[in-house]
């Protein structure tokens, strides 16, 4: 057996565990681990500016591919950094492992320089956490952070390693476990069959049923049965904001994403449902708007990988606990056998009812203005032609990232990358990157506005080191759009700190960064001057595109009413 | 309504924190705590009360359940159980009130376990309905210090709590 330092070790688990890149950026406790890393060429570590930057990379990765990004940061205040993208992988259940250097275990809590307790401060936001107390230890815990962080629902996994227990001076064996046990962590396999079956035949017996799927069903690989469970059954289908891209978004059964910016349709179908067939989906609040009135007729069928998520917000009829993919595989096997088919002239009514609540028009309206100013809609949708509705779109937080989610139709899981749940302003730009690295080939874009792009703006200098040729889509109208839109419906107009002064000049700063910035004031440029960044296979573009400030996103539910209760633009509700 | 959870934890450190880190942060209430290594060094009993409506204490179950270290759980309430807490309490004992004291501890069955010529010490184990009861019948003017084990309990007959 090989005889490796704990530093050697980190770097030759992390290899054995097929990593290929580390996020991270480095300090004094970490030097031996990135000592260790200088002298191998199996595992590839990315530099960023800021640490956050870097776990939002391992996050994009993560969410692109299903498997777990790996980060490393320092004790203190590169552990602090690395904070907020822990929060948000934590809060949309993404496989993360966070690798965070600690002062020597002999000077633990003597706050000593660039000492914070790591595991305290991220105990609320990790699934799990280890402390290294033996370098002999490192191989069976990494082996283990991986194991939990990407099986059951996944979630960030932090090790915190005390600077000595790298040293180089001190060896031990080396073996890479193949398989972990742990007697206290067990999750389901399988859902429980009686439920399973019960739920088919409630579906079938289902006059306006509808499948509601969520980040699950992504995260579960499982759209390819989602999809073939609704076409078998005929089900009009909505998604959240994280599940996108879980049914094909421009297939007819598809009714756009529901809750606070959903659809009319989707929202009036979810409202007006008799069973709800909810996947990977944990009825958020911006979901179910009012819980009192949330779909008064409907009975629930709940699959979900989490018992907690079960019957948290709205009490499920069903409840099924498994993993989605081999649920639905089990549902698509039972109609199979008992060759049933839910009831052709319910259904036609129902599709009747859903197609008149669609029209003809766009599936979210909007105001094509004056042909010559910039609608924000008019942008994503620009972006779907011009990439062909095939590019991994990353996003970042606020009415860019609702107009994206509303506009953009995703065919295919994975490509819709965005916090959903912790709602991370900064995140786009370094998630983009991190799918980037990754599919060299694929064209990836971040949609974000001049508010959180400025949150990790350093990191085009991390894009020209790696050459990393995103395209960046922003949407700026000089203010923070979601923060004003309330400010307008709630606070009579009374712009408290959402208008930014001063903006930088977006071209020149990408400029200096060495990347191409274009900037586009009318609509007529749009198209064109899009195509010619995208044109640009081997740059990273930044498009600074000047859009309607007075723009709203709408629908928009009335809060603590019911699904359909919406504002359906500055004028009309339903 | 109050109930009463036991689990089995890794012995491990910080297991503990993860369990009380979970009920702040969800916001439940922790009534009494204890928690102590069983027979298997590697395992820690824990025992806690708390108060809540049933989707509450479902939800709590469910998230302790889902704290990788805790191996086995079980809400004693929900069937028939044993319950106990261990009190010491000092009290004045002077004059009069020496012998009506001991009299009090007679009837609850709880011992006397030290003496000096003013205080007594009492020892009493029971419900902690029943150690309220006692404390109520001494008066509050008479004592001056008590403690409390908080409850821990165990299933009635053959259902066991291990792995």
């Amino acid at each position: 057996m090989e005889l490796l330092s704990g530093a050697e070790m980190v770097v030759r688990a992390l290899r054995d565990e097929g990593v290929k890149y580390v996020y991270g950026y480095p300090g004094g406790a970490l030097l031996h681990i990135y000592d260790a890393l200088f002298r191998q060429n199996d595992v590839t570590h990315i530099l960023v500016r800021h640490e956050q930057a870097a776990t939002h990379m391992a996050d994009g990765y993560a969410r692109a591919t299903g498997k777990a990004g790996v980060v490393m940061v320092t004790s203190g205040p590169g552990a602090t950094n690395a904070i907020t993208g822990i929060a948000t992988a934590y809060a949309d259940s993404i496989p993360m492992v966070v690798i965070s250097g600690q002062v020597p275990s002999t000077m633990v809590g003597t706050d000593a320089f660039q000492e914070t307790d790591m595991v305290g401060i991220s105990r609320p936001i990790v699934k799990h956490s280890f402390i290294v107390k033996h370098p002999s230890e490192i191989p069976e815990v990494i082996k283990k952070a991986f194991y939990i962080a990407q099986s059951g629902r996944p979630g960030p996994v932090v090790i915190d390693i005390p600077k000595d227990m790298g040293d180089p001076t001190q060896k031990f064996e080396y073996s890479y476990p193949k398989k972990v046990k742990l007697r206290s962590y067990s999750p389901a396999v399988r859902g429980h069959s009686g439920q399973i079956r019960k739920a088919v035949e409630m579906l079938l017996a289902a006059k306006r049923p509808i499948l509601y799927s969520g980040g699950g069903v992504i995260m579960g690989g499982a759209s390819e049965q989602l999809t073939a469970l609704a076409r078998l059954l005929n089900l009009p289908v909505t998604n959240t904001l994280m599940g996108l891209g879980g049914y094909p978004g421009s297939d007819r059964q598809f009714l756009g994403m529901l809750g606070m910016h959903g659809s009319y349709t989707a929202n009036l179908a979810m409202h007006h449902s008799d069973v709800i067939l909810a996947v990977g989906a944990r009825f958020d609040d911006r979901v179910i708007n009012g819980a009192s009135k949330f779909c008064p007729n409907a009975k629930i069928i709940h699959v979900d990988i989490d018992p907690a998520s079960i019957s948290k917000t709205i009490r499920a009829d069903i409840p099924i606990v498994g993993p989605v993919d081999s649920v639905l595989r089990e549902m698509l096997a039972i109609l199979a056998e008992i060759g049933g088919a839910p009831n052709k002239e319910s259904m036609a009514s129902w599709w009747k009812q859903i197609d008149e609540w669609r029209g003809t028009g766009r599936l979210f309206p909007y105001n094509e203005g004056d042909g010559s100013i910039i609608k924000p809609q008019k942008v994503i949708e620009t972006l779907y032609e011009v990439t062909k509705g095939d590019a991994y779109i990353a996003s970042d937080v606020g009415q860019h990232q609702m107009f994206a989610a509303q506009y953009y139709k995703f065919d295919k899981p994975n490509r819709w990358i965005n916090s959903g749940g912790l709602g991370t302003m900064g995140f786009g730009f370094p998630a983009a990157m991190g799918i980037k690295l990754s599919f060299p080939d694929a064209e990836v874009a971040c949609v974000t506005g001049e508010g959180s792009i400025q949150m990790n703006i350093q990191e085009l200098s991390t894009c020209l080191q790696y050459d990393l040729p995103v395209k960046i889509v922003n949407l700026n109208n000089g203010a923070l759009g979601m923060v004003r839109q309330w400010q307008d419906m709630q606070y009579n107009s009374r712009y408290s700190h959402s208008y930014m002064e001063s903006l930088p000049d977006f071209v020149k700063l990408v400029e200096a960064y060495g990347h191409v910035g274009i900037r586009i004031t009318d609509l007529k440029d749009l198209k064109p001057k899009m195509e010619e960044a995208f044109a640009l296979k081997n740059r990273l573009v930044f498009l600074d595109i000047q859009v309607d400030t007075s723009e709203h996103v709408y629908p928009m539910q009335i809060r603590d009413g019911s699904m359909r209760d919406m504002w359906l633009s500055k004028t009309e509700r339903t | 309504m109050r109930h009463i959870i036991s689990l089995l934890l890794e012995n491990e450190p910080g297991a503990l924190s993860r369990v009380v880190g979970l009920f702040s942060q969800r916001n439940y209430n922790i009534e009494t705590l204890t928690v102590a290594p069983t027979e298997d060094p590697t395992l820690s009993r824990l025992t806690l009360t708390t108060v809540g409506q049933d989707e509450v204490i479902e939800q709590i179950t469910k998230n302790l359940n889902k704290l990788i270290e805790v191996v086995k759980l079980v809400n004693l309430s929900e069937s028939a159980h044993i319950e106990r807490e261990l009190m010491l309490v000092k009290v004045k004992a002077t004059g009069a009130q020496r012998a009506e004291i001991k009299r009090t501890t007679d009837i609850f069955r709880g011992q006397i376990v030290d003496v000096t010529s003013s205080v007594y010490t009492i020892q009493m184990a029971g419900t902690s309905e029943k150690l309220d009861s006692f404390l109520q019948a001494i008066g509050t003017a008479a004592i001056l210090e008590t403690v409390r084990s908080g409850v821990t309990g165990i299933a009635r007959g053959d259902k066991v709590l291990s792995i």
